[in-house]
């Protein structure tokens, strides 16, 4: 077990080393940082002043050593835009991203487990079909669409809930947090509703997919011939079962859904990193367009060992091997 | 005996199968329609909206119905340069429903030929295209799209590299599978004993047993793709605003939606959500007669 964290760790550390490689060399190619961060009718003093100051001068592997070196120390270079460190700007929208995407999370399971279940027991009856069709429906809708639709309806539409941006936020052991606040909760339900949808599409199918599955099996047949109740049988021997692929998507899922925070937070204004990404990309701001890269990769190795200690936790075969 | 013989004939069996879900054959005639609408773009369409001559900017942003300055009607209101949105959808569901499919086709070539030459090489040939493919796929295709988009610039070329980028993978890994399986069984042996050669055997004899299941896979694949393409468009990332995909049309539309102007964003929205839909009813239902597990 031990032995298979450690080879999982050493493989996402890899991972990170060519991503920031890749990322670093591609963003490089983009185009001339000079010509977007120094003022225009400075004279070629000046700009060689700043271009020295940048370290836009040296060599390209010498740029990516000064580069790995300072994230080791956990410096990314200073934004070119904001002048102050890349990793604190990353740094302080993500907490507006984890708030967003833990609640699209915890929608998505809160509705998907049990839709799906009823999903799979009957499917042929017309709920069962019309869940179906429901997550077929979540699956097909563009995510930034179906949050233009969002704001239209409940915003512009019915006005009961605000177009935009994230509101006032609470502190919570030194975290903002919009949750706490009915204000803050206002603001969050929308993007947390849109972000969630996709995802509670995919927990429908994969649940109803794993009640299909499990209720043909002969430990099923065999608990009904002993005359255990319905839905004893549904929690002791079919739940299990089907959440542990749940866990594990769920847990897979979380780094798509902080990715995905991107779309979302663009059509809704919402201060997190993935806007900010956006905004770094149009801005070819460099270095918080590798700090966003290398903070999401961390994240997703986070991701990857919670998944596999659960999947321990909840697997008694994985746990003998 | 003929007629008997095509009765039972697998494709014939394939269709009346197919055709036992209403609503798929619903959705596979839906899906024949905008084909044929998207085919049919610059003959059908009331104005050829990359012709500047004929916009008016007078006409910018008529509600649907609405005549315009020309005679014409707006069925679906014009956007904010007036141009007719019933002709920039149908242009713009060409190029949603082109970039789709195309880049789905390449990635699964590439897919394909990098899959059974994994599977036939083994050793460490398998093992390095392998951890690529683990790689690649431990990062969700959004994130890939947009930093590969960020590092090209915009244009359909770059588009459809990209999504070729984040896709192919996924059918390397699935066909390597499938291969594996397949060249277990003895007709590999039998075509090893004739003295064919490797890339024979392999294109001539796997290919066609692995490439089935593979094509169902590759439908629902396209709506990915066509939605992937719409999200990057709509960030601004994917195509350019001189070719406006459904994604950009929609992008377009955002700024108007807060004062209510709804039909620029909601009609190529409501376009991209039927070609979604209806390509991934076909495919479920094709995955459905595909699943040994649920006959």
């Amino acid at each position: 077990m031990l032995n298979h964290i450690l080879r999982r760790l050493c493989w996402s550390l890899l991972a990170l080393l060519v991503m920031s490689l890749l990322v670093f060399a591609g963003v490089y190619a983009i185009g001339n940082p000079v010509d977007i961060l120094v003022n225009p009718q400075a004279d070629q003093a000046e700009i060689a002043r700043s271009i020295a100051q940048l370290g836009l001068d040296r060599p390209l592997w010498q740029q990516y050593g000064l580069f790995l070196r300072g994230a080791l120390g956990g410096d990314l270079g200073n934004s070119f835009v904001a002048g102050v460190p890349a990793i604190t700007l990353i740094l302080e929208r993500l907490p507006a991203t984890l708030e967003l995407a833990l609640l699209a999370m915890l929608i998505a399971i809160v509705l998907g487990v049990p839709l799906g279940l009823l999903a799979g027991l009957k499917p042929e009856s017309w709920l069962g079909r019309a869940i179906m069709a429901g997550s077929i429906l979540g699956f097909s809708l563009p995510t930034f669409w179906v949050g233009l639709m969002l704001i239209l309806l409940f915003s512009v539409q019915l006005g009961w809930l605000p177009t935009t941006g994230r509101g006032p936020t609470v502190e919570l052991l030194g975290i903002p947090v919009s949750f706490l606040s009915w204000e803050g909760l206002r603001h969050l339900i929308l993007p947390a509703a849109n972000l969630a949808l996709f995802k509670l599409a995919l927990l429908i199918r994969l649940v109803r997919a794993g009640t299909r599955e499990a209720m043909l099996q002969d430990y099923v047949r065999h608990a009904r011939a002993k005359g255990v109740a319905e839905h004893a049988i549904l929690r002791v021997h079919v739940l299990p079962n089907i959440l542990i692929p749940v866990v594990t998507v769920a847990g897979l899922e979380f780094g798509s859904l902080v990715a995905f925070a991107v779309v979302t937070e663009t059509v809704f204004a919402w201060p997190g990193m993935g806007k900010l990404l956006i905004d770094s990309i149009g801005l070819l701001d460099r270095p918080v367009i590798v700090a966003y890269l290398l903070v999401t990769v961390c994240l997703f190795i986070l991701i990857n060992l919670a998944v596999d200690l659960l999947y321990a936790a909840l697997d008694p075969r994985v746990r003998a091997r | 005996m003929n007629a008997a013989a095509a009765a039972a004939s697998p494709t014939r069996e394939f269709a009346a199968g197919f055709a036992r879900d209403r609503v798929a054959v619903a959705a596979l005639a839906l899906l024949g329609l905008l084909l044929a609408a998207a085919l049919g773009a610059s003959w059908i369409s009331p104005q050829d909206p990359y012709d500047l001559a004929q916009l008016d900017i007078l006409d910018a942003r008529l509600a649907p119905g609405s005549a315009s300055s020309a005679g014409g009607i707006y069925w679906l209101g014009s956007d904010g340069q007036g141009r007719d949105l019933l002709s920039a959808i149908l242009h713009g569901l060409r190029i949603s429903l082109g970039v789709g499919i195309l880049s789905t086709v390449a990635a699964l070539a590439i897919g394909l030929v990098i899959g059974l030459v994994s599977a036939r090489a083994g050793g460490w040939i398998d093992a390095l295209l392998m951890r690529v493919v683990d790689l690649q796929l431990s990062f969700p295709s959004i994130l890939v799209a947009l930093i590969l988009l960020a590092v090209t610039g915009q244009g359909v070329d770059r588009i459809i590299v990209a999504l070729v980028v984040v896709q192919w993978a996924y059918y390397a890994r699935t066909v390597r599978g499938a291969a594996l399986v397949e060249l277990k069984r003895e007709y590999v042996d039998a075509a090893v004993c004739a003295g064919y050669g490797e890339a024979r055997i392999l294109f001539r004899h796997v290919l066609p047993n692995v490439l089935p299941p593979l094509i169902v896979v590759a439908t629902v694949q396209v709506a990915h793709a066509i939605a992937l393409e719409a999200t990057l468009s709509f960030l601004g990332l994917g195509l350019p605003i001189t070719e406006p995909s459904l994604g950009l049309l929609i992008a377009n539309g955002y700024t108007y939606l807060l004062s209510g102007q709804y039909w620029i964003s909601v009609f190529p929205g409501l376009a991209l959500l039927l070609a979604i839909v209806s390509i991934n009813l076909v495919g479920d239902r094709l995955r459905d007669m595909l699943n040994p597990r649920l006959h």
